[in-house]
Parts: C-alpha cells; structure tokens; sequence
C-alpha cells in the first residue's frame, strides 16, 4: 500500500479553505444518524466530542479515567500558541508555520503544519468564549509571553496551568453535550482492542475497569485522541497511566505507526531520588531565563555548590554556546546535560543532574523578584526536593516528556485504516522530529475542535443510509475472544516479578539506548534484550487479584505489554533513521562540533511502519516530505 | 525510615471493609506519599497478596485523580498539598499512619482506597460551562477581561475536583467544589448570560449527592489549590438571585 | 463504570437549568439546603437583634428598679402605641420570634437530616480538624442547650410557674428573686456561654449563607462576630452576677 497524504492540490495558503469547500458535507439533519465513537478525553478526544455532539451526530467517547478532566494534557503548564499578534511584532500565520517547520527540523508535513498555524487564531478565540480565564493585562486585554525561544510574543497563558484551563474548557463543552444527550460519556473503560470489518473501522472493544467486564461497541468510525507514549521509558513526565495500548492495538490491526523514535526530552525535570520513584516532575522551561546552568570541572567535587568557587564550575552551555547560552533549544540542552553527566561531573546524591543557579540572578534584581515571577515553581521544587532553591541551587536533568511520533494520519487525520481517525498526539502530525514550547495544546485543540470535524463528514457522507455494522458480527467475538484470553493469560501466569519491575527494566534499556543520543551498537543491543525481556514478562509476570472487580496490576499489565512492542519498533525506527534531527540523535550523525547533522537527501521522508506480526520485522513504508514553502537549512545557535 | 500502616482495605462497593495494618520498611525521606504505598505494594505482589488500590494518576498535583484521608486530614498533614506532593520527610521514623477513603454518599467506594466522583461530573453537566458552539467565537480580545476578574475567575478555575472539601466536611457537602466550578465562570463577562440558571442548576444537582454548608471552613484547609469559601458566598447569592430570576422569565 | 443514560435530544441543546418546574419563590428557596440556610441566616439575624435590644434593655437594673419596671411596662403598654393598640407590638414581637424559632430549629433539623445522610459511613479514624473550630461543630448542641434555657427563662420570668417571688410582683423583684437563687444563676451563666458559643458562630456564619461577600469587609466579620458575642453575653452574664455579687437588689 502506498501512503497517500491527500495533500490538495492548492497554494499553501489557500489549501484549508478550498479543501473545506471540496469535501463532502453531511446534511444537518443526517448528522444524527451517523454514531462516532471516541476514545480519550483529553484535550483532543474531549474538543473532538464536544463538537461533534454540538454537530449533530451521536458520539460515544470512552475514557479509562473516572472523569473526563482528568486525562494528562491537564499537566500542561506554559502555553498555548496562536498567531495573533496582539502585539504588533510582526507575527503571522506564515511565521507561526515557518517557525513550526523549522523547530520541527524539516520533518513534518509543510500542509497540515500551516492549517495548525492557520486555525491556532480560532482555538484562543473559542477558549476565551468558553470561559478559559487566559491571563489579562490590565487593560483586560489578552496578556501573551514568548516562549521556547520565539522571537514574538504569541504564547497565552493561564498561570501556570494553562493545560488544565483548555482541557476544563473542553471537558465543560464535552459536559453540556452530554446533557443535551448527543454524546454518551462512557467513563473507567479502557479500549483493548480495534474492531475492523471489511476493511473499515467499525468499533472497539472495552473493558470495564471497575466490573472488568468485556464490552462491544459499533460504530461509522472511530477516532482515537489517546495521547503519546513517553512511559515507553517508565520514568517521564507521563502520568502513571499514560500509555499507548488503543494506539497499539490499531497499529496491531493495520493502522501504520509513523516516526516513533521521533521523541522528546524535556530538560528541565527534577532528578529522581531513588530506584523507587515513580515519575519526574517538571519544572517550567521558564526557568532557564533566570538560571544558569553548570556542573563542577570535578568529578570528584564533594563541596556543596555555593562553597564552590567560579573558578572550579563549568557553565558549560554558555561555554559552548555563548549566542545563545542557557537558552539553546531543548534538545541541545538536554544532550549536553547528558554528556556532563555521563563524564562522572553530575550533582547531587546520585550524580544525576546539573545545577540550575539562580544566586546571579537573585542577586541582580532581589530574591522577592524572582520568586514572584516564578510564581509557586520554587515552592514546588522545594516540596519535591526538600531544598531551598534560594540558598542552594536547583538540580535539574532531561526528562521523556512528549513523543511527536504517532499514528501516521494523512490530511483528513485518517490513518491507513478507513474509519479510523487519530488526533492530537496520538497522531504523527505537525511536530515533525521536534515540537517547540507551547504547541501541544495548540495542536491538540485545533484537530478537535476546527480540523476533524470538517474531514470526518467527508469519509462519512457517503455512507449515508448504511447503518453501523452490528456487534453481533462475527469481529466482534473474535476480539472479545482476543481481550478475555490475554486477561485471562495475565492472571494465570502467576511468576514472580511484578509489572511494575518489568517496565522499569523496559524504560532503563529504553533510556539507555533509545534515549537522548543514539547509535547503533546501542540500538542493536537494545534490540536484542527487549525482546528477550518481553519473553520473560509474559511467562514470569504476576498479576494478583481477579479480572472481576478493580485491578490495577492487570491494567498495567496489558499497557506493559504493548509499551514492549512499541519499544522494539522505537528502536527499530531509530536504528533506520541514519541521520541526527529535532529529538533524535544518532551519534554517528553530527557535525564536527558535535550538533545534530541531518541527511535531507535520505531521510527528508516520514517513516511509517506497518505491523507485520509479532516476531516479524515490520514493514517500512515512507512518505516523502516536499518543502516547497520553507528552505531547508540547518540549526545553528552558536 | 520504617512505618507502621493502617490501610482501609474492601473488596468492593458492599464488601465489608476493615483496617489492615502493613510495615513499610527502608521507606526514603524523598519518595512521595503514593511511592511509599507502591513500595508497600510490590512487596505485597511479591508475597502473593492483592495490592492496595488507591487512584492516582499525574502524580503532580493537578488531575485531582489522588486523594486520601491520612491520619484524619483529607490529603495529609501539610496545607494546600494534594496527597501525590506529600512527602515522605513530612513523617517521622516509627510513625503509625491511617489511611482511609473518603467517605460520602455521593462519593461510593469501589475497592480499598479508590472513591466514585463521577457526582462531581453530573454537576458540572448540569450547567458548568457556557453555550458556545465551536465555531461561534467572537475574537478573543473583543471582550476585555478586568485583570482582577480573570485572577478570580483563575483562582477559582484553579480546582481539581479531587474531593478532598468533600472528604473534609463534617457535613459530606460539596460546596467548594460546585461554587468554584460556577464562580469560575460567573464572574467571568462570557458567564453572564447564564450566570442565574447555572447557578440554580447546579446548587440543585450538587444537592442530590451532597450534605449542606454549615460554614466550618475545613474544605478550605483541605483543599490542595487553596480555594477560598468566598466563592460559597458567591454561589448562594448567585442561587438566590437565580431563583427571583427563572420565576421573572416564567 | 458509570454510563450515563440520556434520551437523545434533537435539535439545540438546554440552557443550565432550563426546563425546571417552579413553585412559589419562597417554598422554591426553602426546599433547597441553600435555601435552607437562608432560613437559619435570616431568623437568625432577627434573633441576633432581638438578643442584643433585650440585653440593652435590660441594662436599666444598673440604674434601679424604677427604671426597669418602667421599661418593662413601657414595652407592654407604650411600644408603638397607638399606631397599633396596647401590647400590640408586644405580641407582634413574639409571634415572630416564635415563628422565626420555629424556622431556625426545623431547618436546622432537616439539614441535620441530610448532613447525616450524606456521609451515612462515618470515618473509622479520628478525625483532625483544622478549621472548624469548636462553635462550628457543636452548633447543634449549644443550639440545644439554648432552647432549654429559653423554655426555663420564659417559664421564670414571663410566666412565673418557677419564679419564686410572689405573684403580683414588679418584674424587678422578680428578676431579682430569680438570680438570688446560687443554682439558677449559675444555669444562667452556663447557659449564656452556650449563646454565646452559638452567636459567635452564628455571627460569622450568617455572612456566607446570605452571601454577603466582598473582600473590603471579609476580613471585619470574624471580629464583628466575636465583638457581638462578647458584648451581648458580658451584658447577659452580669445580671445574674450583679445580683449574686449583691450589687443589684
């Protein structure tokens, strides 16, 4: 099968709104006999629900949490983008996209990059409608700030919960259509399997996680908003039941899985403490305006930081970066973090992280100034750490914290299975090999909200008549059948070693090898252990408790299980992708001053890959990025 | 550091419920509340018991999705903590620690430590947003927002809805939660035209699940964003305003 | 787990709250807890004046019985005369105050009711408080306390059933005969800390349930409520005492 994007055939700028016109609609008084079902509640799967209930047509949405509101695009903090230019900076649609395009590390696909930027004006405008109390100034205007880097001030905000505040939004427009009774809400149930008949999506099949009962659901297409993979690594910024199983399991079931080893370290996380911890937790990327980073020049340094004298410190980013300093993109620091680290010169009590300092800049403007414009950040690493970062300096290290592959989808968002529809991070889209700060949410609001509601009616309307298949379809069974027997398997099994153990072992080959620098002895090792490991799991795993009531170790255990295919297929991808780009760093591929070195004449392509079975080598299949709009050239911030 | 634990355990909804008590040995100073029971857990998977559920999720105080009663307090000792940013170094070595679920009708147990807020959803359903259709929207700086108002509007939007006003009332109301979800929105200029329904569509739905206010204030010390009661205040004068106002347009 | 069943409705979807049926205003308010507690607020407030205007007045044994009796006569005979006729306004006054008891007590029952059931499992574990101090949560005991009192204090001083001065006597000398008994003093005393207890909480209380909020003043109810307490009980409490102390008499 060969990947169509579905590109159209117009100027960039005139694309969206020509292809809204081309598509094909659905009468409004047809809507209601189309059934949607969507899986995830986060700021895509809710945005998506909300308007298509608002829409006309009967939606389902499904989530394995008590609430909608509590899916993990609420942990977002900094921002969201949007090309406003309620400043007068010169900010543009065109600028957002170029901006997108080239932190993304050329890629991504330049169409559904400039519809992102394009539509990025209508979220902030629908989310100010919808009661988002976004950050004022005192003119009771939009108050905006740049971020990651940006050369114009196109971030809004809401404290620093701004994810929380989007995702509160959707979850109240996703409430009031579920009591107008166009969507059914659908809440601790977890989507195991993807049912396909004749070739098309036709509905899902869940588990109940409360009853642990196995259910059937049909519908005219699936969409699945159902996040990103990070806990691939056990320790991210991920919460704990992040995951990429109903992802998976449409892969599984012929859905291409796109650019996975495409993943992002974030470097601004508090170090872990211990063997036991159990996630990392981030501090805004803010912080690094303020703050200078550094490590001692010795390893073997047992003064506490402020004994040590500035001749004995190594600020090393604003010693091999002096343009850019502590701001280089996250990328650039989070591999030098690693590279001091890893030369024996890492801080705190288990040599794991970098000081952040902030003793120049609390004595430049007064430590009551940079409390209040960090707000509660260091009163929160102070809970964490149990530090006072006014007297001594924050450690701080990279972090998984965002994986821009996904689901490959092509313009209408649809994956390589018709019916079936993935959003926001779920999806491969837009981000390329490297997001920037403050264009998740944007994404995930603008595929929910302005980009699948228009592109699902187009594959829709012309079913028109046709009703849903029935669950009583033989499909059905058979993946009902597939879903008992793997639970059943799991509390069977009885061996000795917890999950939890079993993806702590998975994320440390993962972060050792497939983490922030790559290569290929690496990634063959870890291609030879993580199938060796996963073997171990599924005959030595325990799972206690029964299939029949709440069981937490059981959930984890179908998540653990997939978290290890896609491992294998992360490292697979990063062993094929020979070159250095956005969040990907193969060692083998740098300049002589050690950056990142792209190869556009071999790699300028998506890399989806196509299941295949497990124990069979999947199949790559590639799409070709064109940049027509946007001159490739190579990162510097020397 | 070693504890002694006290830990609600039942089997489910109209199982019979009753305190276990667990060791946790060799617990670190730095690991949070919820890893300290992890570690509790793996050793309890390692001798073939059932695990102790309890809900969790972001593990950094924002999903609201943790929540326990810790030795009597609703999240634990320390002020404005969700019970996920408890730390450890806030005990002491020997300590005996309870832990309970919290307890209401409107929040049922499941299993062990795990609630059912799904209460909480109705409420918001019942009339916690405002009416725009996706597409609607006016541009976002045609209406402006007082900075005060929207600082308000924030501080009030800042709940996570993890219950512990509910869990901390005598009383097992839900006032914090509802008044925050409405003030969010009713002081806002956009929550205007539905300010009064909301608010009696709310304070009626919350009052199918939920015990009533009688102003002792430990909501406000329970909660882990520090919401004030201000905003009750704001709710009832909301719901009686709206009550003269639905029988004005009758 | 928890699948919300709806009827799918076509067409716009309802306004918050549209669709309710109403009932008078009044009946609407009272069946809400919110309702309820601007029941409690209100008859509580009238409470609250009346409590503070009996104090006041009956501040005149300080200036002798003369005084006293006058007031209290003025009180049957002169308040409000002749706009309404004698003891008018009287009994004007205590048919609301025993309508508005009656309200203050029912609603608090039925709150009691539902606050009740609405944690029908109680926490195994003690609990540890933090802001609800002890007025807070002993309301409905000193509310109890309270109300025996009243039926004691009308008993004694309106009525006479248990006022051991003789009949026909000026109610100075029955207040008087009153607190000069040690046991009935000390009832007095206790049971006015309980007012007090009762008011204090009260005070503050009935700021949130009317939803009297703004941030220029919430900072003065919590001293308005103990200065109104304070003063009210120390007026309360030294009547008794006087008497005892032999400065009244």
């Amino acid at each position: 099968m060969t990947l169509d994007s579905k590109i159209p055939d117009a100027p960039l700028q005139d694309m969206w709104r020509d292809h809204k016109f081309n598509m094909k609609l659905v009468n409004p008084n047809n809507k209601r006999k189309f059934e949607i079902i969507i899986v995830g509640t986060g700021l895509a799967g809710a945005s998506a629900a909300a308007t298509l209930g608002e829409l006309g047509y009967r939606v389902k949405v499904f989530t394995f949490h008590d609430s909608p509101r509590r899916a993990h695009s609420i942990a977002a903090q900094g921002g969201i983008n949007a090309a406003k230019d309620y400043h007068g900076e010169g900010d543009s649609v065109w600028r957002l996209f170029y901006d997108t395009v080239k932190g993304g590390d050329y890629r991504s696909r330049e169409a559904n990059v400039y519809r992102l930027a394009e539509v990025s004006n209508n979220i902030i405008d629908q989310c100010v409608a919808q009661g988002v109390p976004f950050a004022r100034e005192y003119g009771g205007f939009l108050d905006n700030r740049s971020f990651g880097g940006a050369q114009v001030r196109r971030t809004f905000y809401a404290r620093g919960q701004t994810g929380q505040q989007l995702l509160l939004g959707a979850y109240q427009a996703l409430a009031r259509q579920v009591a107008a009774g166009t969507v059914e809400l659908i809440t601790q149930s977890e989507m195991l399997e993807l049912v396909v008949v004749d070739g098309k999506a036709s509905g899902i099949v869940v588990r109940d996680l409360v009853t642990g009962e196995i259910t059937s659901h049909s519908a005219h297409a699936v969409v699945l908003g159902t996040g990103g993979y990070a806990n691939a690594f056990y320790l991210s910024t991920n919460a704990m039941a992040s995951n990429v199983t109903a992802a998976w399991r449409a892969h599984r079931k012929g859905a291409y899985f796109a650019n996975p080893c495409f993943t992002q370290i974030h470097p601004t996380a508090i170090p872990s403490s211990d063997e036991f911890q159990s996630k990392l937790t981030l501090m805004s990327e803010s912080l690094r305006n303020d703050g200078r980073i550094w490590v001692p020049n010795d390893p073997d340094e047992t003064r506490a930081a402020a004994d040590i004298p500035e001749a004995d410190r190594d600020y090393f980013l604003e010693r091999k970066y002096p343009a850019f300093g502590n701001l280089v993109p996250r990328d650039v620091a989070s591999r030098n973090a690693k590279e001091v680290v890893d030369a024996g010169k890492g801080v705190g009590p288990l040599k794991n992280g970098v000081y952040l300092d902030f003793a120049d800049a609390i004595s430049r403007v007064g430590k009551q100034a940079v409390d209040d414009k960090y707000d509660n950040l260091f009163e929160m690493y102070e809970r964490i750490t149990g530090e006072d970062p006014f007297t001594s300096p924050m450690r701080i290290y990279p972090a998984p914290h965002y994986t821009m592959g996904g689901l490959w989808v092509d313009y209408h968002l649809q994956t390589t299975i018709p019916g079936l529809f993935a959003i926001g991070e779920a999806n491969f889209s837009d981000h390329g090999a490297n997001r920037l700060g403050a264009s998740a949410l944007m994404q995930g609001l603008a595929d929910g909200y302005f980009v699948l509601p228009y592109t699902i009616g187009d594959y829709l309307a012309p079913m028109l008549g046709q009703s849903k298949v029935d669950t009583s379809a033989s499909e059905f069974a058979m993946a009902e059948q597939a879903v008992r027997e793997q639970t059943d398997k799991f509390l069977k099994t009885n061996g000795t070693r917890s999950v939890d153990w079993y993806h702590r072992e998975l994320g440390k080959i993962m972060w050792d090898h497939c983490g922030m620098a790559r290569n290929r002895a690496g990634l063959e090792k870890a291609l030879s252990e993580i199938p060796a490991l996963r073997e171990e799991f599924h005959t030595n795993v325990r799972v206690p408790g029964s299939g029949s009531s709440l069981n937490s170790s059981l959930e984890k255990a179908g998540r653990v299980a997939d978290f290890f295919e896609l491992s294998e297929l992360m490292c697979r991808d990063a062993l094929m992708r020979e070159e250095s780009c956005g969040g990907h760093f193969r060692e083998e591929s740098q300049t002589e001053e050690g950056e990142a070195l792209r190869d556009d004449d071999n790699f300028a392509f998506v890399g989806a890959w196509q299941w295949q079975g497990l124990g069979t080598d999947p199949a790559l299949h590639k799409e070709q990025l064109t940049f027509d709009n946007v001159a490739l050239s190579q990162r510097s911030y020397k | 550091m070693n504890l002694t634990l006290r830990v609600w355990r039942q089997a489910g909804p109209d199982a019979p419920g009753r305190f276990e008590t667990y060791q946790a040995t060799d617990v670190s100073e730095d690991a949070s509340f919820l890893e300290m029971l992890d570690h509790v857990n793996e050793s309890l998977i390692e001798s073939g018991e059932e695990p102790i559920e309890f809900a969790h999720d972001c593990r950094e105080g924002i999903c609201g999705t943790c929540g326990l009663m810790i030795n009597g307090q609703a999240h634990g000792p320390e002020r404005a903590t969700a019970t996920c940013q408890l730390h450890m170094r806030k005990f002491a070595d020997g300590d005996e620690i309870v832990i309970e679920p919290w307890r209401a009708a409107g929040f049922p147990i499941i299993k062990d430590l795990v609630v059912d807020r799904s209460a909480f959803d109705r409420i918001v359903e019942a009339g916690g947003y405002i009416s725009v259709d996706t597409g609607s929207a006016p541009d976002g700086n045609l209406i402006p927002v007082p900075k005060e108002v929207a600082d308000t509007s924030m501080d009030a939007a800042a709940c996570i809805a993890c219950g512990a006003c509910v869990a901390a009332c005598p009383n097992g109301a839900a006032q914090l939660f509802t008044s925050a979800k409405m003030q969010h929105l009713s002081v806002l200029p956009q929550g205007q035209p539905e300010r009064y329904e909301r608010a009696v569509a709310m304070v009626d739905t919350m009052e199918e699940f939920f015990g009533s206010c009688t102003n002792m204030g430990e909501c406000e010390a329970a909660c882990p964003k520090g919401i004030s009661i201000d905003f009750i205040a704001m709710m009832n004068k909301d719901y009686r305003k709206g009550l003269m106002k639905t029988r004005r347009s009758a | 787990m928890a699948t919300k069943v709806t009827g799918v409705t076509e067409g716009s979807p309802p306004s918050p709250g549209g669709g309710r049926t109403r009932r008078p205003f009044l009946l609407e308010l009272y069946g809400s807890a919110v309702g309820k507690k601007y029941v409690m607020a209100i008859t509580g407030i009238v409470w609250l004046g009346y409590i503070f205007a009996h104090m006041v007045g009956n501040l005149k044994i300080y200036t002798g019985a003369a005084d006293f009796n006058k007031y209290a006569e003025f009180l049957r005979t002169g308040l409000l005369v002749p706009i309404v006729p004698e003891e008018g306004a009287l009994w004007l006054m205590r048919i609301l105050l025993i309508v508005t008891l009656f309200l203050h007590i029912m609603a608090a029952y039925q709150l009691t009711v539902m606050n009740r059931n609405a944690r029908p499992e109680r926490y195994q574990a003690r609990r540890e408080y933090v802001a609800a101090d002890f007025a807070a949560r002993t309301m409905r005991w000193t509310g109890v306390i309270v109300l025996l009192f009243l039926l004691y204090h009308i008993a004694d001083l309106t009525l006479g059933w248990t006022n051991p001065a003789a009949a026909g006597s000026t109610p100075f000398e029955k207040l008087v005969a009153s607190f000069e008994q040690p046991l009935v003093a000390a009832f007095y005393v206790i049971a006015n800390l309980a007012l007090g207890i009762h008011i204090y909480h009260g005070a503050w209380s009935l700021f949130q349930s009317m939803g009297w909020n703004n941030r220029k003043f919430n900072h003065w109810r919590r001293a308005f409520a103990v200065g109104f307490a304070v003063i009210v009980i120390g007026g309360n409490v030294s009547f008794p005492l006087a008497v005892q102390f032999g400065l009244v008499g």
